[in-house]
Protein backbone atom coordinates (compact mmCIF):
# COMPACT_ATOMS: atom_id res chain seq x y z
CA UNK A 1 0.00 0.00 0.00
CA UNK A 2 1.69 3.35 -0.87
CA UNK A 3 1.43 6.38 1.43
CA UNK A 4 -0.34 3.70 4.07
CA UNK A 5 0.36 5.84 6.96
CA UNK A 6 -1.85 8.78 5.35
CA UNK A 7 -4.30 7.22 4.62
CA UNK A 8 -4.76 5.00 8.05
CA UNK A 9 -4.70 8.64 9.59
CA UNK A 10 -7.34 10.14 7.17
CA UNK A 11 -9.49 7.20 7.56
CA UNK A 12 -9.28 7.60 11.85
CA UNK A 13 -9.88 11.63 11.25
CA UNK A 14 -12.55 10.72 8.60
CA UNK A 15 -14.53 8.55 11.14
CA UNK A 16 -13.79 10.61 14.28
CA UNK A 17 -15.34 13.13 12.23
CA UNK A 18 -18.06 10.98 11.23
CA UNK A 19 -18.81 9.66 14.77
CA UNK A 20 -18.19 12.88 16.27
CA UNK A 21 -21.80 13.91 16.96
CA UNK A 22 -22.67 10.95 18.38
CA UNK A 23 -19.70 10.76 20.77
CA UNK A 24 -20.32 14.82 22.03
CA UNK A 25 -23.92 14.20 22.32
CA UNK A 26 -23.77 10.77 24.33
CA UNK A 27 -25.92 10.58 27.32
CA UNK A 28 -27.88 13.85 26.33
CA UNK A 29 -30.80 12.92 24.56
CA UNK A 30 -33.63 15.40 25.41
CA UNK A 31 -36.32 13.76 27.92
CA UNK A 32 -39.57 12.99 26.56
CA UNK A 33 -41.96 15.25 27.77
CA UNK A 34 -44.93 14.61 29.68
CA UNK A 35 -48.67 15.69 28.92
CA UNK A 36 -49.51 17.77 31.71
CA UNK A 37 -53.09 17.23 32.60
CA UNK A 38 -55.37 20.02 33.20
CA UNK A 39 -57.48 20.29 36.73
CA UNK A 40 -60.91 19.47 35.11
CA UNK A 41 -58.79 16.16 33.12
CA UNK A 42 -57.30 14.94 36.58
CA UNK A 43 -60.96 14.85 38.39
CA UNK A 44 -62.66 13.23 35.70
CA UNK A 45 -59.46 10.58 35.61
CA UNK A 46 -61.46 8.53 33.03
CA UNK A 47 -60.59 9.26 29.72
CA UNK A 48 -62.91 8.18 26.55
CA UNK A 49 -60.68 4.84 26.61
CA UNK A 50 -57.98 3.89 28.96
CA UNK A 51 -54.55 5.94 29.50
CA UNK A 52 -52.26 3.01 27.59
CA UNK A 53 -54.78 3.31 24.54
CA UNK A 54 -55.16 6.95 24.89
CA UNK A 55 -51.56 7.13 24.72
CA UNK A 56 -50.03 5.07 21.62
CA UNK A 57 -53.39 5.21 19.26
CA UNK A 58 -54.97 8.18 20.09
CA UNK A 59 -54.51 9.15 16.28
CA UNK A 60 -56.47 6.36 14.97
CA UNK A 61 -59.28 6.93 17.73
CA UNK A 62 -60.05 10.61 16.29
CA UNK A 63 -59.45 9.32 12.43
CA UNK A 64 -62.32 6.93 13.60
CA UNK A 65 -63.74 9.81 14.85
CA UNK A 66 -63.56 12.00 11.94
CA UNK A 67 -65.01 8.81 9.71
CA UNK A 68 -67.73 8.03 11.60
CA UNK A 69 -68.90 11.42 12.48
CA UNK A 70 -68.42 13.36 9.19
CA UNK A 71 -69.14 10.30 6.99
CA UNK A 72 -71.32 8.34 8.54
CA UNK A 73 -73.29 11.08 10.97
CA UNK A 74 -72.19 9.44 13.94
CA UNK A 75 -71.85 12.14 16.40
CA UNK A 76 -72.01 10.26 19.80
CA UNK A 77 -69.90 7.74 21.28
CA UNK A 78 -70.45 4.99 24.32
CA UNK A 79 -67.48 3.71 26.48
CA UNK A 80 -67.52 0.75 28.15
CA UNK A 81 -68.21 2.08 31.23
CA UNK A 82 -71.28 3.25 29.88
CA UNK A 83 -70.89 7.16 29.23
CA UNK A 84 -71.79 8.83 26.24
CA UNK A 85 -69.96 11.46 24.48
CA UNK A 86 -70.12 13.58 21.80
CA UNK A 87 -67.03 12.60 19.23
CA UNK A 88 -65.25 15.93 18.71
CA UNK A 89 -61.84 16.99 19.12
CA UNK A 90 -62.72 20.60 19.22
CA UNK A 91 -65.29 20.47 21.73
CA UNK A 92 -65.35 17.47 23.57
CA UNK A 93 -61.09 16.94 23.80
CA UNK A 94 -60.11 19.93 24.23
CA UNK A 95 -63.21 20.81 27.10
CA UNK A 96 -60.80 18.59 29.27
CA UNK A 97 -57.66 18.96 28.08
CA UNK A 98 -57.69 22.50 27.08
CA UNK A 99 -53.59 23.12 27.62
CA UNK A 100 -53.38 22.05 24.05
CA UNK A 101 -49.28 23.93 24.61
CA UNK A 102 -49.00 21.14 26.86
CA UNK A 103 -50.88 18.26 26.38
CA UNK A 104 -50.74 18.06 22.87
CA UNK A 105 -47.54 20.33 21.22
CA UNK A 106 -45.11 19.39 23.55
CA UNK A 107 -45.15 15.69 22.47
CA UNK A 108 -45.96 16.26 18.83
CA UNK A 109 -42.64 19.00 18.47
CA UNK A 110 -40.48 16.36 20.68
CA UNK A 111 -41.46 13.32 18.05
CA UNK A 112 -41.39 15.71 15.25
CA UNK A 113 -44.79 15.40 13.90
CA UNK A 114 -47.10 17.69 12.28
CA UNK A 115 -51.06 17.12 12.35
CA UNK A 116 -53.12 19.29 10.79
CA UNK A 117 -56.04 19.25 12.73
CA UNK A 118 -55.04 22.73 13.96
CA UNK A 119 -55.32 24.15 10.50
CA UNK A 120 -59.32 24.56 10.27
CA UNK A 121 -60.21 22.87 14.04
CA UNK A 122 -59.99 26.22 16.64
CA UNK A 123 -58.15 25.71 19.91
CA UNK A 124 -59.50 27.47 22.85
CA UNK A 125 -57.61 30.35 24.75
CA UNK A 126 -55.33 28.60 26.84
CA UNK A 127 -55.47 30.23 30.74
CA UNK A 128 -52.30 29.87 32.64
CA UNK B 1 -93.37 -35.28 49.04
CA UNK B 2 -91.08 -33.84 46.17
CA UNK B 3 -91.75 -31.67 42.94
CA UNK B 4 -93.31 -33.50 40.34
CA UNK B 5 -92.82 -33.17 36.71
CA UNK B 6 -96.05 -30.77 36.48
CA UNK B 7 -95.00 -28.55 38.94
CA UNK B 8 -90.90 -28.58 38.08
CA UNK B 9 -92.05 -27.48 34.59
CA UNK B 10 -94.67 -24.75 35.81
CA UNK B 11 -91.59 -23.91 38.22
CA UNK B 12 -88.97 -23.88 35.58
CA UNK B 13 -91.36 -21.63 32.84
CA UNK B 14 -92.06 -18.92 35.23
CA UNK B 15 -88.36 -18.24 36.37
CA UNK B 16 -87.72 -18.30 32.78
CA UNK B 17 -90.05 -15.89 32.21
CA UNK B 18 -88.94 -14.05 35.37
CA UNK B 19 -85.63 -14.04 34.17
CA UNK B 20 -86.61 -12.80 30.37
CA UNK B 21 -88.40 -9.69 32.44
CA UNK B 22 -85.90 -9.16 34.49
CA UNK B 23 -83.10 -8.90 31.87
CA UNK B 24 -84.87 -6.91 29.78
CA UNK B 25 -85.65 -4.38 32.53
CA UNK B 26 -81.60 -5.01 33.63
CA UNK B 27 -81.03 -4.13 29.75
CA UNK B 28 -83.40 -0.53 29.83
CA UNK B 29 -81.50 1.08 32.82
CA UNK B 30 -78.11 -0.51 31.88
CA UNK B 31 -75.76 2.39 31.13
CA UNK B 32 -74.49 2.73 27.46
CA UNK B 33 -78.02 1.72 25.76
CA UNK B 34 -79.11 5.49 25.45
CA UNK B 35 -78.98 5.38 21.48
CA UNK B 36 -83.30 6.29 21.74
CA UNK B 37 -82.29 9.11 24.80
CA UNK B 38 -79.70 11.07 22.16
CA UNK B 39 -81.53 14.03 20.67
CA UNK B 40 -80.92 13.47 17.45
CA UNK B 41 -83.31 15.11 14.63
CA UNK B 42 -83.89 12.07 11.61
CA UNK B 43 -85.87 12.31 8.51
CA UNK B 44 -85.70 10.51 4.94
CA UNK B 45 -85.19 13.34 3.09
CA UNK B 46 -84.66 16.89 4.69
CA UNK B 47 -86.29 20.02 2.71
CA UNK B 48 -87.13 23.67 3.46
CA UNK B 49 -90.00 25.83 2.91
CA UNK B 50 -89.22 29.64 2.21
CA UNK B 51 -92.22 32.16 2.37
CA UNK B 52 -90.96 34.84 0.12
CA UNK B 53 -94.20 36.57 0.24
CA UNK B 54 -92.82 37.82 4.19
CA UNK B 55 -89.26 37.79 4.12
CA UNK B 56 -87.62 41.21 3.07
CA UNK B 57 -84.22 42.03 2.42
CA UNK B 58 -83.32 43.02 5.97
CA UNK B 59 -84.76 39.97 7.49
CA UNK B 60 -82.88 37.75 4.63
CA UNK B 61 -79.30 39.83 5.86
CA UNK B 62 -80.52 38.39 9.50
CA UNK B 63 -80.73 35.08 8.58
CA UNK B 64 -77.47 35.36 6.72
CA UNK B 65 -75.36 36.37 9.79
CA UNK B 66 -76.92 33.42 12.06
CA UNK B 67 -75.66 31.08 9.53
CA UNK B 68 -72.45 32.90 8.87
CA UNK B 69 -72.01 33.52 12.48
CA UNK B 70 -72.48 29.94 13.50
CA UNK B 71 -70.24 28.44 10.67
CA UNK B 72 -67.19 30.79 11.12
CA UNK B 73 -67.51 32.20 7.69
CA UNK B 74 -65.27 35.22 6.83
CA UNK B 75 -66.66 38.19 5.42
CA UNK B 76 -63.55 39.19 2.69
CA UNK B 77 -65.14 42.23 1.53
CA UNK B 78 -64.53 41.01 -2.06
CA UNK B 79 -67.36 39.43 -4.37
CA UNK B 80 -64.43 37.83 -5.90
CA UNK B 81 -63.32 35.72 -2.96
CA UNK B 82 -66.70 36.18 -1.57
CA UNK B 83 -67.71 32.91 0.74
CA UNK B 84 -71.66 32.41 1.07
CA UNK B 85 -73.24 29.62 2.59
CA UNK B 86 -76.97 31.46 2.34
CA UNK B 87 -77.48 34.57 0.97
CA UNK B 88 -79.84 37.26 -1.27
CA UNK B 89 -80.04 37.65 -4.88
CA UNK B 90 -82.70 39.01 -7.39
CA UNK B 91 -85.39 36.99 -8.71
CA UNK B 92 -84.17 37.07 -12.38
CA UNK B 93 -80.97 35.73 -11.28
CA UNK B 94 -82.62 33.41 -9.27
CA UNK B 95 -85.41 32.36 -11.33
CA UNK B 96 -84.03 33.06 -14.57
CA UNK B 97 -86.62 30.65 -16.33
CA UNK B 98 -89.43 32.57 -14.53
CA UNK B 99 -88.65 36.08 -15.31
CA UNK B 100 -90.80 38.00 -17.34
CA UNK B 101 -91.08 41.47 -18.22
CA UNK B 102 -94.05 42.57 -16.45
CA UNK B 103 -93.97 40.55 -13.09
CA UNK B 104 -94.93 42.29 -10.07
CA UNK B 105 -93.16 45.08 -9.12
CA UNK B 106 -92.33 43.46 -5.78
CA UNK B 107 -91.07 40.40 -7.19
CA UNK B 108 -88.98 42.18 -9.83
CA UNK B 109 -87.13 44.10 -7.13
CA UNK B 110 -87.17 41.91 -3.38
CA UNK B 111 -84.62 39.74 -3.54
CA UNK B 112 -84.78 35.81 -3.14
CA UNK B 113 -83.12 34.05 -0.29
CA UNK B 114 -80.88 31.12 -1.64
CA UNK B 115 -78.71 28.19 -0.38
CA UNK B 116 -77.70 24.88 -1.68
CA UNK B 117 -80.99 23.01 -2.89
CA UNK B 118 -79.55 19.68 -0.89
CA UNK B 119 -80.47 18.14 -4.46
CA UNK B 120 -82.29 14.61 -4.38
CA UNK B 121 -79.86 14.40 -7.82
CA UNK B 122 -76.63 16.43 -7.08
CA UNK B 123 -74.66 17.08 -9.78
CA UNK B 124 -71.82 17.87 -7.17
CA UNK B 125 -71.73 14.96 -6.32
CA UNK B 126 -71.24 13.25 -9.26
CA UNK B 127 -68.54 15.39 -10.63
CA UNK B 128 -66.66 15.02 -7.16
CA UNK B 129 -63.19 12.81 -7.76
CA UNK B 130 -62.60 12.19 -4.24
CA UNK B 131 -65.91 11.39 -2.21
CA UNK B 132 -65.29 15.11 -0.31
CA UNK B 133 -69.18 15.57 -1.24
CA UNK B 134 -72.02 13.28 -1.16
CA UNK B 135 -75.44 12.56 -0.74
CA UNK B 136 -76.09 11.30 3.09
CA UNK B 137 -79.29 9.26 3.53
CA UNK B 138 -81.65 11.62 4.73
CA UNK B 139 -80.75 13.75 1.63
CA UNK B 140 -78.15 16.31 3.42
CA UNK B 141 -75.54 16.70 0.70
CA UNK B 142 -73.13 16.52 2.91
CA UNK B 143 -69.31 17.96 2.70
CA UNK B 144 -66.27 16.74 4.16
CA UNK B 145 -63.79 19.63 4.16
CA UNK B 146 -60.79 16.58 5.56
CA UNK B 147 -61.24 14.89 1.84
CA UNK B 148 -61.61 18.30 -0.55
CA UNK B 149 -58.83 18.58 -2.41
CA UNK B 150 -60.20 21.81 -4.06
CA UNK B 151 -60.46 21.03 -7.80
CA UNK B 152 -64.09 22.82 -7.54
CA UNK B 153 -65.36 20.40 -10.33
CA UNK B 154 -68.37 20.63 -7.56
CA UNK B 155 -68.61 24.12 -8.37
CA UNK B 156 -68.58 24.30 -12.19
CA UNK B 157 -71.26 21.09 -11.27
CA UNK B 158 -73.69 22.98 -9.18
CA UNK B 159 -76.32 24.85 -11.28
CA UNK B 160 -77.28 27.11 -8.35
CA UNK B 161 -73.76 28.67 -7.34
CA UNK B 162 -73.92 27.27 -3.92
CA UNK B 163 -70.48 26.64 -3.30
CA UNK B 164 -67.51 28.97 -2.46
CA UNK B 165 -64.33 28.46 -2.79
CA UNK B 166 -61.44 29.58 -0.07
CA UNK B 167 -59.01 31.18 -2.04
CA UNK B 168 -57.22 32.43 0.84
CA UNK B 169 -56.72 31.13 4.94
CA UNK B 170 -60.29 32.22 6.32
CA UNK B 171 -58.41 32.90 9.47
CA UNK B 172 -56.45 35.89 7.93
CA UNK B 173 -59.78 37.61 6.54
CA UNK B 174 -59.39 41.39 7.50
CA UNK B 175 -59.80 42.02 10.95
CA UNK B 176 -62.04 45.50 10.31
CA UNK B 177 -64.69 43.58 8.92
CA UNK B 178 -64.52 40.04 11.07
CA UNK B 179 -63.87 41.69 14.62
CA UNK B 180 -64.89 38.69 16.50
CA UNK B 181 -63.39 35.57 13.93
CA UNK B 182 -64.07 33.31 14.93
CA UNK B 183 -67.61 33.51 16.00
CA UNK B 184 -68.55 29.97 16.89
CA UNK B 185 -65.43 28.42 18.39
CA UNK B 186 -67.79 24.94 18.22
CA UNK B 187 -67.54 24.67 14.39
CA UNK B 188 -64.10 24.57 12.75
CA UNK B 189 -62.81 27.04 10.23
CA UNK B 190 -61.59 25.88 7.09
CA UNK B 191 -58.30 25.64 5.32
CA UNK B 192 -57.12 27.77 2.19
CA UNK B 193 -57.85 25.71 -1.05
CA UNK B 194 -61.26 23.86 -0.04
CA UNK B 195 -64.93 24.62 -1.07
CA UNK B 196 -67.51 24.92 1.45
CA UNK B 197 -71.44 24.88 1.50
CA UNK B 198 -74.47 24.86 3.40
CA UNK B 199 -75.14 21.79 5.12
CA UNK B 200 -78.50 21.90 6.10
CA UNK B 201 -76.23 22.29 9.60
CA UNK B 202 -76.10 18.54 10.32
CA UNK B 203 -74.11 19.45 13.26
CA UNK B 204 -77.00 20.67 14.71
CA UNK B 205 -78.99 18.61 13.29
CA UNK B 206 -77.23 16.29 15.67
CA UNK B 207 -77.82 17.80 18.88
CA UNK B 208 -81.69 18.06 18.33
CA UNK B 209 -81.60 21.68 16.96
CA UNK B 210 -83.37 23.62 13.59
CA UNK B 211 -80.65 24.88 11.40
CA UNK B 212 -79.38 28.15 12.57
CA UNK B 213 -81.18 30.45 9.35
CA UNK B 214 -84.56 28.07 10.72
CA UNK B 215 -84.21 29.18 14.28
CA UNK B 216 -83.27 32.91 13.29
CA UNK B 217 -86.21 32.95 11.09
CA UNK B 218 -88.15 31.85 13.50
CA UNK B 219 -87.56 34.66 15.75
CA UNK B 220 -88.95 37.16 13.23
CA UNK B 221 -91.83 35.63 11.87
CA UNK B 222 -93.35 32.04 12.25
CA UNK B 223 -93.05 29.42 9.57
CA UNK B 224 -90.87 31.85 6.97
CA UNK B 225 -88.83 28.98 6.56
CA UNK B 226 -90.32 25.51 7.19
CA UNK B 227 -87.71 22.86 7.49
CA UNK B 228 -89.26 19.30 8.07
CA UNK B 229 -89.07 15.74 6.24
CA UNK B 230 -90.56 15.45 2.51
CA UNK B 231 -90.55 12.03 3.32
CA UNK B 232 -93.63 11.98 5.80
CA UNK B 233 -96.94 13.03 4.50
CA UNK B 234 -97.87 14.81 7.53
CA UNK B 235 -95.11 17.38 7.94
CA UNK B 236 -94.37 20.53 8.01
CA UNK B 237 -93.16 20.77 4.48
CA UNK B 238 -95.29 18.76 3.42
CA UNK B 239 -99.03 20.59 4.75
CA UNK B 240 -97.17 23.94 3.40
CA UNK B 241 -96.52 22.53 -0.11
CA UNK B 242 -100.29 21.28 0.18
CA UNK B 243 -101.49 24.82 0.98
CA UNK B 244 -99.27 26.98 -1.25
CA UNK B 245 -98.63 27.45 -4.58
CA UNK B 246 -94.37 27.14 -4.81
CA UNK B 247 -91.45 27.03 -7.07
CA UNK B 248 -88.15 25.78 -7.35
CA UNK B 249 -84.86 27.14 -8.87
CA UNK B 250 -84.50 25.58 -12.53
CA UNK B 251 -86.17 22.01 -12.25
CA UNK B 252 -85.98 21.77 -15.78
CA UNK B 253 -82.13 20.37 -15.21
CA UNK B 254 -83.37 17.60 -13.51
CA UNK B 255 -81.69 17.97 -10.28
CA UNK B 256 -84.83 17.92 -8.15
CA UNK B 257 -83.96 20.49 -5.46
CA UNK B 258 -85.44 20.29 -2.11
CA UNK B 259 -85.91 24.33 -1.52
CA UNK B 260 -89.20 25.44 -2.10
CA UNK B 261 -90.59 28.98 -2.74
CA UNK B 262 -93.69 30.44 -1.69
CA UNK B 263 -93.90 33.41 -4.17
Amino acid sequence: MYDGGKIIVGLVIGLCLLFSPFFFNAGKAAKAPQPVLTAKAKEAKKCVADTAYMRSSHMHLLDDWRQTVVRDGERYMTTSDGKVYYKSLQVTCLECHSNKTKFCDQCHNYLDVQPYCWDCHLVPKESK
Amino acid sequence: MGVDRRQFLKIAGLSTLAGLGGKTAFELLAPGDVEAALPLMKAKRWAMVVDMRRLNEEAMKKLQKACHYAHNVPDFGDPKVEIKWIWAEEFKHAFPDHENEYVPEKVAHEKVLLLCNHCSNPPCCRVCPTGATWQREDGIVMMDWHRCIGCRFCMAGCPYGSRSFNWGDPRKAPKALNPDFPTNPEFPTRSKGVVEKCTFCDERLAKGLLPACVEAADKIGKDLLIFGDLADPDSNVRQALGKHFTIRRKPELGTSPNIYYIV
